[in-house]
């Protein structure tokens, strides 16, 4: 049987906006994933930590404070300190089209707008995540 | 003929015409019209007659605007008097700049001030602290001491506006910085209005920027309420608040529950704490959202107004016919706002903005259109203002006093959500209050599920997101964006150690050990916080020394 997917969704940084967080960390379970959820106010320490510790093979991050140019980085740099920079790195949030270069430059795979389609999400993370462990 | 027998007739007179529309509208342009509902899933029927609201009793149920149960207005003349204060949500970056923005908004006919802090601020830490990083100025005015509140309101007559600040954890340290300002300016606290948000509890189950563990945290609200009371008479201690639970994605039925419920364990708390009542009752405020079912909304908010009064006189026997009244702040609903096709966002906003004024509201916030992408334009801001201003003075719907008044359908819509949120407040009152049913995670897992079914509903296309998941462009989003210049945290770290140079620093600390014998004591909070700021201790040593006293809430995550 194959591998459940295993994903962390974390809130970085000071933003309390979980619920998008939320919806979709359900979502991803009820598709069969396994799904760990930070909670809110985790720094990219504790964030990275967690996801090399869980062993995950996704890492979503959601921040609708417009500190992602900070934050996302981070934590992709954290991870690949700590062995984690096998793990697929995603975004979402308020994040303005402007940004999506400089955060893909970073490690940042892909970023999703507000409002898209979480069958897409879930479909995105099913075709990308780290091929070697779910072919 | 009497009551009865015209009910009869149109009950049977009503039976004839469902046979003719179960005929034509089945299957047809009117999709399954018999299994319609609202947002919080109440049923809604094709058509409502007098027969919906032959319960209703006009003097008991409605009554006249001004007087109980206050379901038309809270006040006599409404509109007619004068207009809702409108209110724009904003503040970003440095405080030069919001004040450059306020003086705007005022020139620009605003009436009232709101400011946003950043989210460092909102959480008691100073602008140099490791977890400010990336957040400073971001989505508000970044405060660390009351020399920058000096610099926030420099030239604006704070006897002469009111100013709403949305602070929750920390309110106590940045209401005792404004009543400092003022002073500085030789105005007594006695001539200020305004209103501080002050509501801790839908902070733990939805917004999320909490400090304190609740116990604590009630002790620090109810010290506010006391010092209001005496020294700050005209100000709105607390903005007891349901558009965060709203956001956050609870039902307009949810929303009034939650909200009414939280403002139930407020007043408990402060009797409890020996306060009187109707010393303190009137001050209260409260804060709606105003989401996309117009009518629904319409209701609500008369609802509302009418449970707060029946909790006021008959759960807490309040004598002051003020402090039976509900008065209300309302946002427009910023998660209904769709980041493709952002000019359609102008028309939901103007749909909201009409639900909240012919539901009463005191003062309202427009959203902008582009605020699912980025903060606000200027640009976009005075369109969301003139979308007020519209109403108010071209649309006539202030002319009169609710005008929904007697509607059938509205009638019993607003019978509906009041049954319905009595259940809940009903739940929550035997898990032992409000406090106690954020603790235990009740009121989150609510929220959740039901922005969850939301969501689904929206990713299956039962519910139409216009431009969003039906009726798309491609195309590329808008481009001009705000954004805030990411030097600030450099700027705001010499800036705080130019402050902590030059003030008396030996005075500093005798103050903040003023506040840490205060915490540990049972004396009032204020005069030792305002004690403090006055001697320049920034917010983070402040509401450090409240952390070292109270320690910090920390929940378990779940979803």
């Amino acid at each position: 049987m194959e591998e459940k997917i295993r994903v962390l969704v974390a809130k970085p940084g000071l933003d309390g906006h979980d619920r998008g967080a939320k919806v979709l960390a359900r979502a991803l379970m009820e598709a069969g994933m396994e799904v760990i959820y930070s909670g809110i106010r985790r720094t990219p320490e504790q964030i990275a930590e967690v996801a090399v510790q869980e062993d995950v093979d996704v890492v979503m991050l959601s921040c609708l404070s417009g500190a992602h140019n900070t934050l996302f980085p981070r934590v992709v740099d954290l991870l690949r300190q700590k062995g984690g920079g096998d793990i697929l790195v995603l975004g979402g949030g308020i994040i303005p089209e402007d940004d999506m270069p400089f955060l893909k430059e970073h490690g940042i795979q892909e970023v999703f707008y507000p409002g898209a389609p979480i069958k897409a999400t879930i479909q995105y993370v099913r075709d990308n995540v780290h091929k070697e462990k779910h072919s | 003929m009497d009551e009865k027998e015209r009910l009869a007739q149109i009950r049977s007179a009503g039976a004839a015409w469902q046979e003719k529309a179960d005929k034509v509208s089945v299957g047809k342009t009117c999709k399954a019209y018999a299994d319609c509902a609202t947002v919080s899933g109440i049923d809604v029927k094709l058509l409502y007659t007098p027969e919906d609201v032959g319960e209703m009793d006009y003097m008991r149920d409605l009554g006249f605007p001004g007087e109980y149960p206050f379901t038309r207005g809270y006040q006599p003349t409404m509109y007619r008097g004068r207009l809702w204060t409108m209110r724009q949500y904003a503040g970003f970056a440095t405080v030069e700049e919001s004040n450059r923005r306020y003086k705007y908004l005022l020139g620009q006919g605003q009436t009232g001030l709101s400011i946003a802090f950043d989210l460092p601020t909102q959480l008691g830490l100073d602008a140099d602290h490791p977890l400010a990083d990336g957040e400073v100025g971001k989505v508000g005015v970044s405060v660390s001491s009351l020399a920058d509140m000096e610099v926030l309101f420099d030239g604006i007559p704070l006897d002469q506006v009111s100013t709403s600040m949305t602070i929750n954890a920390p309110a106590a340290v940045l209401l005792a910085m404004y009543i400092a300002v003022a002073r500085r300016n030789g105005i007594g606290a006695d001539k200020l209005n305004g209103t501080i948000q002050n509501d801790i509890l839908k902070e733990y189950s939805a917004r999320g920027t909490y400090i304190f563990p609740p116990t604590p945290s009630m002790r620090i609200i109810n010290d506010i309420f006391a010092y209001c009371s005496k020294e700050v008479p005209n100000w709105n201690t607390i903005s007891i608040s349901g558009y965060h639970m709203r956001e956050a994605g609870c039902t307009a039925v949810q929303e009034v529950a939650f909200t009414l419920a939280d403002g139930i364990a407020y007043v408990d708390a402060a009797i409890k704490a020996g306060l009187n009542v109707d010393d303190f009752a009137q001050r209260l405020s409260f804060f709606f959202n105003a989401h996309n079912n117009l009518l629904e909304e319409v209701a609500k908010f008369r609802a509302a107004r009418r449970m707060w009064a029946r909790i006021m006189k008959e759960r807490f026997q309040a004598q002051n016919p003020k402090s039976l009244m509900l008065r209300f702040h309302t946002q427009t609903a910023g998660s209904t706002l769709t980041s493709q096709q952002v000019d359609n966002n102008v028309v939901r906003v103007t749909l909201q903005a009409l639900a909240a004024v012919l539901g009463g509201t005191q003062s309202l916030h427009t959203n902008s259109r582009d605020e699912a992408l980025s903060l606000p334009t200027e640009e976009s801001v005075r369109i969301a203002l003139r979308t007020q201003q519209i109403l108010g003075y071209e649309s006539g719907v202030a002319d009169t006093v609710d005008p929904l008044a007697g509607s059938y359908y509205v009638e019993s819509l607003t019978n509906r959500i009041e049954k319905e949120a009595w259940k809940y407040i009903q739940k929550i009152d035997d898990l032992g209050g409000a406090v106690k049913a954020v603790e235990n995670g009740y009121v989150q897992r609510e929220i959740q599920n039901s922005a969850y079914a939301y969501q689904m509903s929206v990713e299956s296309g039962e519910r139409v997101v216009v431009g969003a998941n039906k009726f798309q462009l491609l195309g590329k989003p808008l481009k001009n964006v705000t954004r805030i210049d990411s030097s600030l945290s450099s700027q705001r770290r010499a800036e705080l150690e130019a402050l902590k140079a030059r003030r008396d620093n030996a005075r500093v600390e005798h103050v903040l050990a003023g506040v840490k014998a205060a915490a540990g004591g049972t004396e009032n909070l204020m005069p030792a916080i305002i004690g403090a700021v006055d001697a320049y201790a920034t917010l983070g040593e402040i509401c450090g020394v409240l952390r070292s006293v109270y320690g910090e809430y920390r929940p378990d995550a779940s979803f």
